[in-house]
Formats: C-alpha cells, structure tokens, sequence
C-alpha cells in the first residue's frame, strides 16, 4: 500500500462536532432583530435612525478590535459579538440621539461593559444596557426626548414631533389621558402598542415583530423560553395585582425587547434551566415594582441589570444528576 | 410496539448509516493474524502456547485463572511465529500472538456445546459462555460469564437487549438483528435461564423499526410471552447502559453502581448472537462482525472479520482507500478511539472501524473560542452534569470542586463537546477530570491500608517492649 496515503492524527473522541459555532449564533441573532430594526426605521424615519443604527454597531465593531488590540488577545470581530451588542444598543435608545452619544454609549458597552471582564463569556452584565445605563445617567435629556411615529422623516431631522411614551404619559398623567389619546378605546390603545405606532426607543416599539423573531429564536434553540415567559408572564400578573392593565403593561415600554433578546444574553444569565424560570420571573417582579413605585416610568433596563448580579445565586439550583435521589447540596461553587 | 426514551438530554448527529443494507460478508482470513492476549476488562492473560508451536482455529492461546477475565482462542490455524508486544485499540502495546495462516482452515475437535436449554445446569452455561471467550461485543468488553454471576443477594428481573446502537455510522447491530434474529432470542433465553430472569425485553431504536418488526415476528412464532420487543426512541446516547435502563424501566442506576442494582442486566445484541453461537454450536469468539465505514475507504460495508485481522489488511481486502487517511476510528464518531497506526488489529469490542479524510479534523479544531456560558452542554448532558463547570474546575486543577461537581458520574458520551459552539475540549476534560478522581481514590484506599498497617505493627511493638518490661520487672522484682 502505498505509505503516503496514511497520515493518521490522533485526538479525544467524539470525533464530529455540530454545526452550531460562535458566529453562527450570532449571526441568527442579528437575523432575528432584523424585523423590529426595520420596523424602528418605518416608524421613526430612515434618515436619522439609520445613522443611529450604523454608529451604534460600527462604534461596537471598532471597539471590540481596539480591546483586542489593547488586551493582547486573538481578535475576536468576526464572532458578531460586538456587532449583536452594537445593533441591541441601537434599538434601546431614542431615534432622535445625537451620534456622538450613540458612539460614546457603544464604547461603553464593549470596553466597560465586557472587556474589562476579559471578553465574550466573562460578563457579568448585559454590554448594550451596561452603555444604555451609562448614557441615561450622562444625558438624560437626550435620552427621554421621545419622537412622535412618522414625523422623524428629513434628515437632519429637523421637523420632528416629540412627545411621551405611554408609560410616562401613565407616570405623570395617568391611564385616563393615554386612553383619550386613542379616542378613549382600549382596543385601538392595544393594537397601536402591540404593532408599534407609538414613541419609545427604535426597536422596541413593535411587540408583534419582537414576538416572532423571539419564537423564531426559541424555536432554532438559541434561547430557552423559560426567561421572556417567566418575564413577561410575571409582568402580567403583578401588573393586575398592582392594579394595572396587565395587557398594557407587557405591551408597553422596553418589555419584549428586554425578554427576549437582553435577559436572555448568554454570559449574564443563568446557566441551570430551572434557574432561568426563577430569573425571568425575579426580572418581572423587579420590573413592576419599579414601573409601579420608580421615579422613571421604565424598569426594564435596571431590572435587568440588578438581576444580573444575582445570575451565580440562581446558578446554584442544581439540577438532579443521574443515579441520585436529590440533588446533592453544595456550597462552594 | 410501545416507544420509550430518557428524558434529560440527548442529542440527534446525523445518522449516516449508509452500511445499513449491505449484509455482512466474510473477509479472506489474513495470512498473519496479529491477536492480543487480553481483549477484555480485567486480568490480564497470559500465553499458554510457545512460539513455533502449530494452533488450530479454536484453540486457546491466552488464558489466566482469575474470576474477571475470558480466554482468547487462536482464530487461524497455523504456526505460530512469535509472541511480543503489538499495537492495541486502546492506544497501548499489549502482548500478541502472531500467527502464521497455513489456509487449511483447521478447528479443534473438542469443542463442547449443550444439547438442549432444559436439560443443562446454570454452572454449565457459565461454563461453556467462559470457555469461548465471550465478552461484551459493544465495546466496553467486560466478561460477559462475570456479568451473568451477579452476588448471591442480588435478584435479577430482567434482561435488556441493546439494539439501540445509537451512534452514528455502525450498523452491526442492525444487520446482525435483520441476519441472526433467531440466535439473539437464542441467547437471550440462555441469560435469562442462567440468571432466572422473569423478563427478556429486546429494546430497538426508531430508525430501525423493521428489525424490531423481525424480531417480534420471531418471538411470536416461537410463543415466547415473556420476551417483549419494545421501540426507542432515535437519539444519542439512546443504547447507553444508564439511559436505556431509565427510558425502558424507568429506573435509574444509583451513582457508581451497577445495573444489577436495579435487577436488571444489559447485553449487547452482537453479544447474545454469540453466546447462542458458544452454547448450542460449540463456536468460540474467533471472528465478529464490524461495519467498514467513512469518506475514505472505497467498499464500505458490514463484514465478518477473524479477530487478530489487521488494519493493513481489512484496507487491501476491501480495495483501498478513496483519499488520504487522516483519521482512523475504532468504534462510533461519538466515543471511539482514534488510532495512531494502521498495524492495530480488530479486536473482540471492534464493532466498527471508520476512514475519515482531511474533513473531519477540520470538525474537530485544536484552538479552542471562549466559553460563551450559552448553556448547550448543560442543557443536552444525559446525566445532568455541568460539564462547562468541569472543564473550568480542571483547568485551574481545581481536583476537589471537579469531584464536588459529579464528574465521576461522566459516562463519556461526548455530547458536551459536540454540542459545544465555542468548540471546547468538554468531554476530554471532564474524562480527565474524571479519571485523576479516581486515580486519587485509589491511592488514599492504598494509602489508608498502609497506616492501618503501620498502625498495627507500632500497636504490637508497644505490647511486646510492655511484655518485656513487665518480665524485667517481675525478675528484678
């Protein structure tokens, strides 16, 4: 036999691997944010909210390759990483914001928001709402100047209407005024919210796109359902007993965007399936106690990031392992 | 037919069984087999035949007087040319017999077999299963006599065919069952007349569903009620000891135990072919069927191969390779054993051997990504473990929290590394972790002795310098 035909190398089983790498999750995430993105765009005019958009991830790309730079490691652009955080810190800020803030912001999220932990995997917090919590305490004017669907339109943008969201109409007003903004129908209040027709940050006004995307997620097995169930369901419920419309409270604000595409962040959420029903459920209770008694009509952004500090808590609901009768009790992980 | 599967984990590779529908052909028996004295888990055997002495096929060559352990026969008749040590499956050299094929394709003549299943005794079959050499045909090759003599206090209920054969490529299991229904019912009979199991349940996955119908046929026609043929479902590790247990009793094997624990004892279908073959034909385990699989090699396909039969010939009988060998597999893509030469010789636990190409190292890169915490090898481990904590643990060579964290519960499976998107050595590390554990353990139970050893022998210094004291007291006194 001829001998060159035999080049044998050794390795550990298994000897195949799946499909499912890095990038290709990543790159199944951006897909999945690619509806709401343009439905941000329909809404809030393509002008200025497209440059938003193209600063936030461009900004993210370029600091990512400078931490590489600067941390000495293997350059790590082409896992999408920073380009999911970079696009997600678009679609939570206003469409009205100035460049520079969108730029400062998604420096933030990369170099304070990950690097600094040593990278993709090590961060305790959400990157894109480590750079948004970052810009709401730095800006608060610019973060709270809310344009009004389909007045954004010329760019620069300078006809544009603002106005509130629902959830600060409900805080300063009350349900009472919002509801006469829709002609006093519920109905009409509903489907406004849940198509998107309403002010608020680019890409979380509209729950039905973020709703199939956030299916379509679960479905291919990129994140477990159990987090936006246990979210948005806790939402519903509490939001009832506080006396709330329940239906208005899961369709308002940063609530489906949050669920599915921030708690769900890989890195900063727990890594034990029964924990993650605790955690989404923790995250809608925290959400509504700050909607309900907050000075800011959101809670989304800070429920989030509070819950991420207790991730290693819910990390210690072992689950059972074969052979044995109850899960063995631990202490020191 | 009734489906059942394990619940936690699991995953479903491609199947790739593009051997299924080429039935098994004899191989030419080589002109040199290379056959290791030891291909079972236990003591080791030693030869009891000299170089230049003539074997007939069936003729024991290794064999040791120890409980754990099974004889290994000459599978070619011949001369033997040399005894010394040879490249085995498992990575290692062990002592071979290599013997010179002289063609004539003679057997010994006392060969012994039973007469009928009623009127032999227990110890008989024991006897005879021991006699022939019979391990565990899937791989794990434990002495399948030793498996069939479970402590006195210990009742078994049942007995589990395994014909899940879960991984990806092999279909031995499969042709055996569609080629030899008749013999697996056989041996199953005879396990369970030795172990006076009540029920024989014969356990198929999904995607072989008309061996299952075969089968069933089989058991119907010869009346027996108390064998059931029941449906699993297709998913790895589906044929594992541990899962197939859960899915088909739902019972679950106490941590570092044994199957017996649970009254129930599995066996390898390929196995109980071949103790049906031992006990009513008298054949030992001299030949078995491996399935030739992968992108390289140019006829792939089910074959009886003689044990001792050498790569280098399976690769020449079979025409060659399609491309350049980069990876040679002893077992399934999921846990076999990747070789290092083409010398290594088919064994009792070679259930399939596997050409792959340049492709399947590009599936396997070295450099490893970051762990992204995505969860997957938790999510999909079939024994609940946490294998990314593990692999953390290990590489700070944090022993005790690896230990504290049930890694000694790992059955290996390799579904943590392949579902691993970053690409991490998962499986390799928590078998490290593993095996380092257990390799402690052994060495504080020695350690332990050694004290109590020291301990006794200080004890009895004092009481003898006490004695002596006393005496000198007593006579100064």
């Amino acid at each position: 036999m001829d001998e060159n035909l035999v080049d044998l190398v050794v390795t550990s089983s298994p000897h195949i691997r799946d499909k499912a790498k890095v990038p290709l999750i990543m790159r199944g995430v951006l897909i999945a944010l690619m509806p709401a993105t343009i439905a941000g765009l329909y809404f809030f005019g393509v002008g200025h909210t497209l440059g938003v958009i193209i600063v936030s991830i461009l900004s993210a790309v370029v600091a990512e390759y400078l931490s590489c730079l600067i941390f000495r490691t293997k350059a790590t652009v082409y896992d999408l990483s920073a380009a999911v955080t970079g696009l997600l810190l678009a679609l939570t800020l206003p469409p009205s914001s100035p460049y520079w803030m969108v730029a400062v912001g998604a420096f933030v999220a990369i170099i304070l928001g990950k690097w600094i932990f040593g990278g993709i995997g090590s961060n305790p917090f959400n990157p894109a709402l480590v750079g948004r919590a970052f810009l709401m305490i730095s800006w608060p004017t610019y973060m709270t100047i809310w344009v009004k669907p389909f007045t954004q339109s010329v760019f620069p943008p300078t006809n544009a209407i603002t106005t509130a969201t629902p959830l600060s109409i409900i805080k300063l007003r009350g349900f009472s005024e919002l509801l006469a903004m829709f002609d006093g129908s519920r109905l009409i209040m509903y489907k406004s919210l849940f198509i998107g027709n309403v002010a608020g940050s680019i890409g979380e006004t509209s729950v039905l796109l973020l709703l199939i995307s956030g299916i379509a997620l679960i479905a291919k097995k990129i994140i477990d359902w159990r987090i936006p169930a246990g979210f948005i369901g806790t939402v519903f419920v509490l939001s009832a007993v506080f006396n709330r419309d329940p239906i208005f409270s899961i369709l308002s604000g940063g609530l489906f965007l949050g669920a599915f595409f921030m708690a769900t962040d890989y890195s900063s959420s727990p890594i034990i399936v029964k924990g993650r029903l605790w955690y989404g459920i923790s995250l809608g209770v925290l959400t509504v106690i700050f909607r309900q008694f907050g000075a800011s009509p959101e809670g989304v952004m800070f429920s989030i990031l509070i819950m991420n500090c207790f991730v290693p808590f819910f990390d210690k609901m072992l689950p059972r392992v074969y052979g044995y009768l109850a899960p063995k009790r631990r202490t020191n992980i | 037919m009734k489906e059942f599967t394990f619940k936690t984990g699991g995953v479903h590779p491609e199947e790739n069984k593009m051997t299924k529908d080429s039935p098994f052909v004899p191989l030419t028996p080589p002109a040199v087999a290379v056959i290791p004295l030891s291909q079972h888990i236990g003591a080791p055997n030693t030869p009891i035949i000299k170089v230049g002495d003539h074997v007939k096929i069936g003729q024991v060559i290794g064999s040791v007087n120890a409980f754990v352990s099974a004889p290994v026969h000459a599978t070619i008749s011949g001369e033997v040319v040399a005894i010394e040590l040879r490249p085995f499956p498992l990575g290692t050299k062990v002592p071979s017999v290599i013997i010179k094929n002289d063609f004539k394709e003679e057997w010994v003549s006392d060969l012994k077999s039973i007469e009928s299943l009623e009127s032999s005794s227990k110890e008989d079959l024991i006897k005879n299963i021991r006699d022939k050499g019979i391990v565990g045909m899937g791989g794990a090759t434990f002495p399948t006599a030793v498996k069939l003599s479970p402590p006195k206090d210990k009742v078994i209920d049942v007995i589990i065919a395994n014909g899940a054969e879960c991984e990806p490529y092999l279909t031995t299991d499969y042709r055996v069952m569609m080629e030899y229904p008749e013999k697996i019912i056989n041996g199953l009979l005879v396990e369970m007349k030795i172990t006076e199991a009540k029920h024989g349940i014969v356990a198929i996955e999904t995607n072989k569903k008309d061996a299952a119908v075969l089968l069933e046929e089989n058991v119907k026609k010869r009346g027996l009620d108390n064998i059931e043929v029941v449906l699993v479902k297709t998913k790895y590790p589906q044929g594992g000891e541990k899962q197939l247990i859960k899915a088909v009793l739902r019972k679950e094997v106490p941590a570092e135990k044994l199957p017996l624990e649970v009254g129930a004892i599995v066996q390898n279908v390929g196995t109980l072919k071949a103790i049906s073959e031992a006990v009513f034909e008298g054949k030992p385990l001299i030949e078995r069927g491996v399935t030739i699989s992968g992108s390289a090699i140019k006829k792939p396909g089910n074959y009886t191969i003689r044990i001792g039969t050498t790569v280098t010939d399976i690769i020449q009988q079979t025409g060659g390779l399609t491309k350049k060998l980069r990876k040679l597999i002893f077992g399934g893509p999921m846990m076999g054993i990747a070789q290092s030469t083409i010398e290594v010789s088919v064994t009792k636990g070679t259930s399939g051997i596997l050409f792959f190409g340049e492709e399947v190292l590009e599936m396997t890169p070295q450099d490893e990504m970051s762990c992204i915490r995505c969860s997957r090898c938790v999510d999909w481990c079939p024994i609940g473990l946490m294998p990314l904590l593990i692999d953390h643990a290990w590489r700070r060579d944090d022993i005790k929290l690896t230990e504290t964290l049930n890694a000694t519960d790992c059955i290996e499976c390799g579904v943590c590394s392949y579902v691993c998107p970053s690409k991490r050595h998962l499986t390799e590390n928590v078998r490290n972790a593993k095996q380092k554990i257990l390799k402690q353990r052994k060495i504080e139970i020695a350690k332990q002795a050694a004290f109590e050893k020291i301990k006794a022998f200080k004890e009895k210094k004092a009481q003898e310098a006490k004695e002596k004291l006393d005496e000198g007291e007593k006579v100064n006194g």
